[in-house]
């Protein structure tokens, strides 16, 4: 029967395309299953049932044909006055099979979108929370298209397989089964002359789908060369035009659609004949059956029957289709396979470890010094440190951070950073400077432990920061990255990401003191102004200037800031700076700064070269040494 | 819509016309089958008669042969008018694109041309494959089949009427509601992949401000609710099937009640009767079939849209109709030009230029960022059209020159550059594609491209990946510059093209001008102070007027925001030379 298959854009791939390669098909099959059962069982149990009994009530009525002609309209025909109740009470009979039938049908398809929806459902949480728990390294080593591509194709082909092929498959299943036992109750000779021809439709197929996998797989190197052309030439139209390159680009364009055109063609010709054929081969198959049928009935043989062959015919016809169907929905399983496999992987994926202990709580100070833990929002805060022996230590948090000797590679084979060893005191701002790719941005990544040192230690306050729970440390550490992302919600929203239970008036002291104040109340809807696409709408001086306002609300003692480089428009640049400058305001601030004006007041400036520290000092200091530190500084005013 | 459309089938025509008549001549084999069925029990089985039964199904074998014909050449047919009408929609999307200017590319953006060569042709093929093909052989079964059941028996055909009539009201309902509920979940679902996504590229700010749990939980809500809507949308497509077996089996139980009747009254035969319930399934399904196509055929009209507007664009350029085709000297003017990107815009971008560059001058331009500066100098080869007054060149209108021969004589480099797939001297040869290999490196050692290009293991035919990914920023500026040398233009613009060039080089790659391009008209747009301090005048932009214009001594005297940028940037202020150590860290090894 034709399903409705309600899908938006695109459609399933056609039949012959080459299928890609799944490792441990069965593992994954079971696995699925698993996942169904813990949480379906019952549902899909009763799914089983449903179609079986629909299923068994479509096979009844065809049986039922033979009756008709054989029981009932044989005998009838010439009487004068003919007996119409048996067949009254055969037909209300055969109705009720078929009202069964029809209720049990629709049980199962209510019950599989609860089924399919609940998992989808389930599915996607878990993949987000999983995402969530991951560490940094992950995020940094996969490609976002690849992790979002698990979000929309492979649960969009989990959900057709969930939805349509394994039901599907059932039915099939059972309906052969079923048919073909009534087909040999019925005529035994007929059952075998439609197994050959049914041995040709697979053989035929099998053919044609050999030469199509193959014509597949040139008609997909053709378009891939194809897009990657358009995706190529769209990216440098501009270019294309000041060189006048138009005419040469669209030879080159016209030669790789053609060949696309040419391999589409082969392919899809296989491809789009196999349907035709196979239903042809399907009323050969009748044709046999009825000639075959036609001379056992007029012979008598074996007791077959007008009515036998009436309902056999109608048996053969549905034979066919469950057969194709069930090789059609095999391809789609395997595709959903290969899908589910990159679903697996990445909810097998080992989430971020945490082995600290050490939390932050709010602290009040008492009068003899020492510190005591309150449940209120105090301003101060303090490391509360659990013992072994149970004794409870708590330590006022100031921002002291500490690398000593810290060494460190984002893979083991290849050390990244040597020897690091600096201090910054409560207060104190560190400046990073180096080029790209000297290990500015990986230190920092190893404060808040996106990463974790290979060797040596990094203190904060004192203590291990391998002992404080990763929650509670990034809690302490305000960060405003280079690339300031934002999230759907209002710009009050955005900031507040920085504090959950900051009141509105908080986050407008937090956008006053990071100078964004003045520019949100110039959008249209103010603070209340949706922010969509990651703020497109927005410049990027504006941008970084909620990121300092989202920093601002948390509050944190150490911050952590990336200077961007891109240039900005000088007001704005000038607010940015000044943003910056009352937020490092008595915190302890680690910088990889651009500016010479930020570099100028620091505590300490680090230079920093294929990941050693080669300079280290004030900047009066650095600039009497003469070496690199001097030679950056005097580099952008060389030729002034 | 469909008529820009269909005008791209344009050789595929014949194809495409043949298609459906084979489907439907398949179909009219295949319609026949349950009709010689009958003739096969009433006159060969009911009657004992043998002979008949080996004739009729001879002649039935030859109905499935000539079926089966139709039938591929239907598929070959389909296939080649499809792949030909993509290919068509692709080439004319293509060639127009060509002729687009900016502000036409501007208006869609590159991903969405992206798309629409693509996907969306991909969707109008599959659409017009299935409109080929199906949307004849339902329609073309449906009528066959009823034209066949009444020229059996009327009274019985009724039975379909009633039939028909309640599957396409129920139809229509379902299909009307479901598409609307449809629409509505799959525009949350692509909502709540979009916030995905926003997680996924803002990983480092949920980690670090610990927002995991609350992400989680905002994302459960969300997924809640589409499961809800998800629910609702198909409850309803649950009906389909069922209804369908309802009306089927509805069919089949009358047909054998009224049908007993009239073979026992003799107004039917029991052949005739079967082949009744045999077109009972074929109009029923290919009623089926119809609704289906129908639903996706629709679905495939956002991408026909998106396909006929970049057709249907015209370009906002034209070429004058006598051009001139060659251009003078490097000299520009700037008449009382006034200059926006959309013509409703009320702020124009560029407001009351007037300006004269002699022949061979070195222009310095300098202002902050949305100054217009890029805006400026694109209107000088006629990227854009000014909206008021008039940009000359070699003394005359750039409107009245030729378009190649006005972009060849004024090579931009613009700000966001690109490189080519393919080779260094490939990509070199586009600004010229007769330039000897002497000439392309004459061209990278005035841009100071040939140091790197050298030390490279295969020198100049060393691979560029799609998008120069594989050479550092400073070191592609350098290489965008060698191809616009290759232009031996009159007028050379560098819109902030050595941003990514340390200062030492940029001050050579200046130097190297000067020497050997020396009449050569040339526009510096940078954000460096040093990069432009040195030209024969400066032009300072603010907010889309001429602020100052003069040398660097006379800018100090009389432009507050040149002075400005100036001690920004020297005296211990401005940013770091980074890209001195970013391009390989040469000077350092010194």
């Amino acid at each position: 029967m034709a399903e409705m298959n309600v899908k938006p854009m695109g459609g399933r791939r056609g039949r012959g395309m080459p299928l890609p390669k799944v490792n441990n098909p069965g593992r994954l099959f079971v696995r699925i299953m698993k996942e169904l059962l813990s949480n379906y069982g019952v549902h899909l149990a009763v799914v089983i049932v449903c179609i079986v009994v629909s299923v068994f009530a479509n096979v009844q009525g065809t049986l039922f044909t033979q009756k008709l002609i054989d029981t009932y309209i044989q005998p009838m025909i010439g009487q004068t006055n003919p007996d119409f109740s048996g067949l009254a009470a055969a037909i209300t009979r055969v109705a009720c099979f078929y009202g069964v039938g029809i209720a049990a049908a629709f049980t199962q398809n209510r019950l599989m979108i609860n089924v399919n929806q609940g998992t989808l459902k389930h599915m996607r949480l878990r993949l987000f929370e999983k995402m969530e728990s991951l560490p940094i390294k992950y995020f940094d080593t996969h490609s976002h298209g690849d992790i979002m591509s698990v979000y929309t194709n492979d649960i969009d082909t989990l959900r057709q397989m969930i939805s349509q092929s394994i039901p599907q498959i059932f039915n099939s299943v059972i309906t052969i089964v079923t048919v073909l036992i009534s087909m040999i109750r019925l005529s035994m000779p007929l059952t075998m002359s439609t197994l050959v021809m049914v041995g040709v439709m697979m053989f035929v197929t099998g053919q044609l789908a050999k030469r199509s996998s193959k014509q597949f797989i040139r008609q997909q190197k053709a378009l891939g060369s194809l897009n990657g052309y358009i995706e190529e030439m769209m990216t440098g139209q501009k270019v294309v035009k000041v060189f006048c390159h138009e005419q040469i680009s669209l030879d080159e364009f016209r030669q790789k659609n053609e060949e696309l055109y040419q391999s589409a063609y082969n392919a899809n010709k296989f491809a789009s004949i196999l349907m035709p054929v196979n239903a042809q081969i399907g009323n050969v198959s009748y044709v046999i059956c009825a000639v075959l049928g036609g001379i056992l009935a007029l012979n008598g043989f074996g007791g077959f029957t007008l009515g036998a062959l009436a309902s056999f015919l109608t048996f053969n016809k549905s034979f066919n289709m469950p057969i194709s169907q069930v090789s059609q929905q095999s391809n789609s399983i395997i595709m959903a396979l290969a899908g589910a496999e990159r679903i697996f992987a990445l909810l097998d994926e080992e989430p971020e470890k945490d082995d600290g202990y050490v939390t932050i709580v709010n602290a009040v100070q008492q009068p003899d010094g020492t510190l005591t833990e309150t449940d209120e929002r105090t301003g101060l805060w303090a490391w509360k440190h659990q013992h072994g022996d149970g004794r409870l230590e708590y330590k006022k948090l100031e921002g002291d951070v500490r690398f000593n000797h810290v060494d460190f590679g984002y893979t083991d084979d290849k050390i990244v950073l040597h020897d690091i060893v600096l201090y910054a005191k409560p207060g104190q701002k560190i400046a990073f400077v180096g080029s790209t790719g000297a290990g500015k941005t990986t230190i920092t990544n190893l404060i808040n432990r996106f990463y974790d040192v290979q060797d040596g230690k990094i203190r904060y306050d004192g203590i291990n920061i391998n002992k404080i729970k990763k929650a509670d440390l990034r809690k302490s550490l305000g960060i405003v990255l280079q690339e300031t992302h934002l999230f759907s919600a209002t710009v009050m929203d955005n900031i507040r990401y920085g504090r959950l239970d900051a009141t509105d008036d908080e986050v407008i002291a937090a956008a006053k003191l990071a100078n964004a104040d003045g520019f949100i109340r110039r959008l249209p809807d103010g603070y209340n102004t949706f922010i969509k696409g990651d703020g497109a709408n927005l410049s990027q001086g504006q941008r970084q200037l909620l990121a300092i306002a989202r920093a601002a609300v948390a509050d944190p003692p150490v911050l952590i800031l990336d200077e961007a480089t891109s240039s900005i428009d000088t007001h704005t640049e000038k607010l940015v700076q000044e943003g910056m400058d009352h937020l490092m305001k008595g915190r302890t601030t680690f910088v990889i700064a651009h500016r010479l004006s930020t570099v100028k007041n620091s505590n300490c400036i680090v230079v920093l070269e294929n990941g050693r520290i080669v300079e280290k000092g004030t900047h009066e200091e650095l600039l009497e040494l003469k070496q690199r530190y001097y030679q950056l500084y005097t580099g952008s005013s060389a030729s002034a | 819509m469909l008529k820009t459309l269909l005008a791209q089938v344009k050789e595929f025509t014949l194809v495409s016309l043949l298609t459906p008549v084979f489907m439907v001549l398949e179909v009219a084999f295949e319609m026949i089958i349950p009709r010689l069925m009958a003739s096969i029990i009433d006159k060969g089985v009911s009657a004992g008669d043998m002979q008949h039964i080996y004739r009729v199904g001879a002649v039935m074998l030859l109905t499935a042969i000539g079926g089966l014909l139709c039938g591929i050449a239907g598929g070959v047919f389909g296939s080649k008018a499809s792949a030909g009408f993509a290919r068509n929609l692709r080439d004319a999307m293509f060639t127009n694109i060509q002729t687009f200017s900016f502000a036409n590319i501007d208006r869609f953006s590159t991903a969405g041309l992206v798309t629409r060569l693509t996907t969306d042709v991909t969707n109008l093929q599959n659409a017009y494959m299935m409109a080929l093909r199906m949307f004849v052989r339902s329609p073309a079964t449906f009528i066959v089949a009823i034209i066949m059941s009444v020229s059996i028996s009327p009274r019985l055909a009724m039975i379909y009427l009633v039939a028909i009539a309640f599957l396409v009201c129920v139809m229509v309902f379902l299909i009307t509601h479901v598409t609307v509920y449809f629409r509505q979940v799959f525009e949350k679902y692509d909502a709540l992949n979009e916030s995905v996504q926003e997680n996924v590229s803002a990983i480092r700010v949920v980690k670090a401000y610990v927002r995991e749990d609350y992400e989680n939980k905002i994302f459960s809500r969300a997924s809640y609710n589409i499961y809800r809507m998800f629910l609702k949308a198909e409850g309803l497509t649950v009906f389909i099937a069922p209804v369908m077996q309802f009306t089927i089996y509805g069919c089949i139980l009358a047909l054998s009640w009224f049908g007993a009747h009239m073979i026992v009254a003799g107004e039917l035969t029991t052949g005739n009767l079967m082949s009744m319930l045999a077109y009972c399934l074929n109009i029923l399904t290919s009623l089926m079939f119809m609704a289906m196509i129908f639903v996706m055929v629709t679905m495939s009209i956002p991408s026909g849209k998106r396909v006929t507007d970049v057709i249907n664009e015209r370009s906002t350029l034209t070429n004058p109709e006598n051009p001139v085709v060659e251009v003078k000297d490097g000299s520009i003017e700037f008449i009382d030009v006034d200059f926006s990107y959309r013509e409703d815009s009320k702020e124009p971008v560029l407001q009351d230029i007037n300006l004269s560059i002699r022949s061979g001058e070195t222009i310095g331009i300098i202002g902050a960022t949305g100054s217009s500066k890029s805006s400026l100098v694109s209107l000088i080869s006629r990227l854009y059209d000014v909206s008021q007054g008039s940009v000359k060149v070699g003394g005359l209108d750039v409107r009245e020159y030729d378009l190649d021969t006005l972009r060849k004589e004024v090579a931009v480099v613009l700000q966001k550059n690109v490189l080519f797939s393919g080779t260094i001297l490939d990509n070199l040869r586009w600004g010229d594609p007769d330039a000897t290999f002497d000439e392309c490196r004459r061209a990278c050692r005035l841009a100071c491209a040939d140091e790197f290009i050298e030390k490279m293991p295969e020198g100049y035919n060393t691979q560029i990946s799609q998008g120069g990914t594989n050479v550092s920023g400073g070191q592609k500026q350098r290489l965008c510059i060698a191809r616009a040398l290759l232009r031996k233009p009159k007028i050379l613009i560098l819109d902030d093209s050595t941003s990514a060039v340390d200062t030492a080089t940029d001050a050579r790659i200046r130097k190297a001008f000067a020497e050997e391009i020396p009449d050569t008209t040339k526009l510096i747009i940078a954000q460096r102070i040093s990069s432009v301090q040195n030209a024969d005048r400066i032009l300072v932009l603010n907010e889309g007027r001429v602020q100052a214009f003069g040398s660097h001594e006379e800018l100090m005297e009389s432009s507050d925001i040149y002075r400005e940028i100036y001690e920004a940037q020297t005296g211990g202020n401005g940013d770091f030379d980074e890209a001195a150590l970013n391009d390989g860290g040469l000077r350092w090894q010194k």
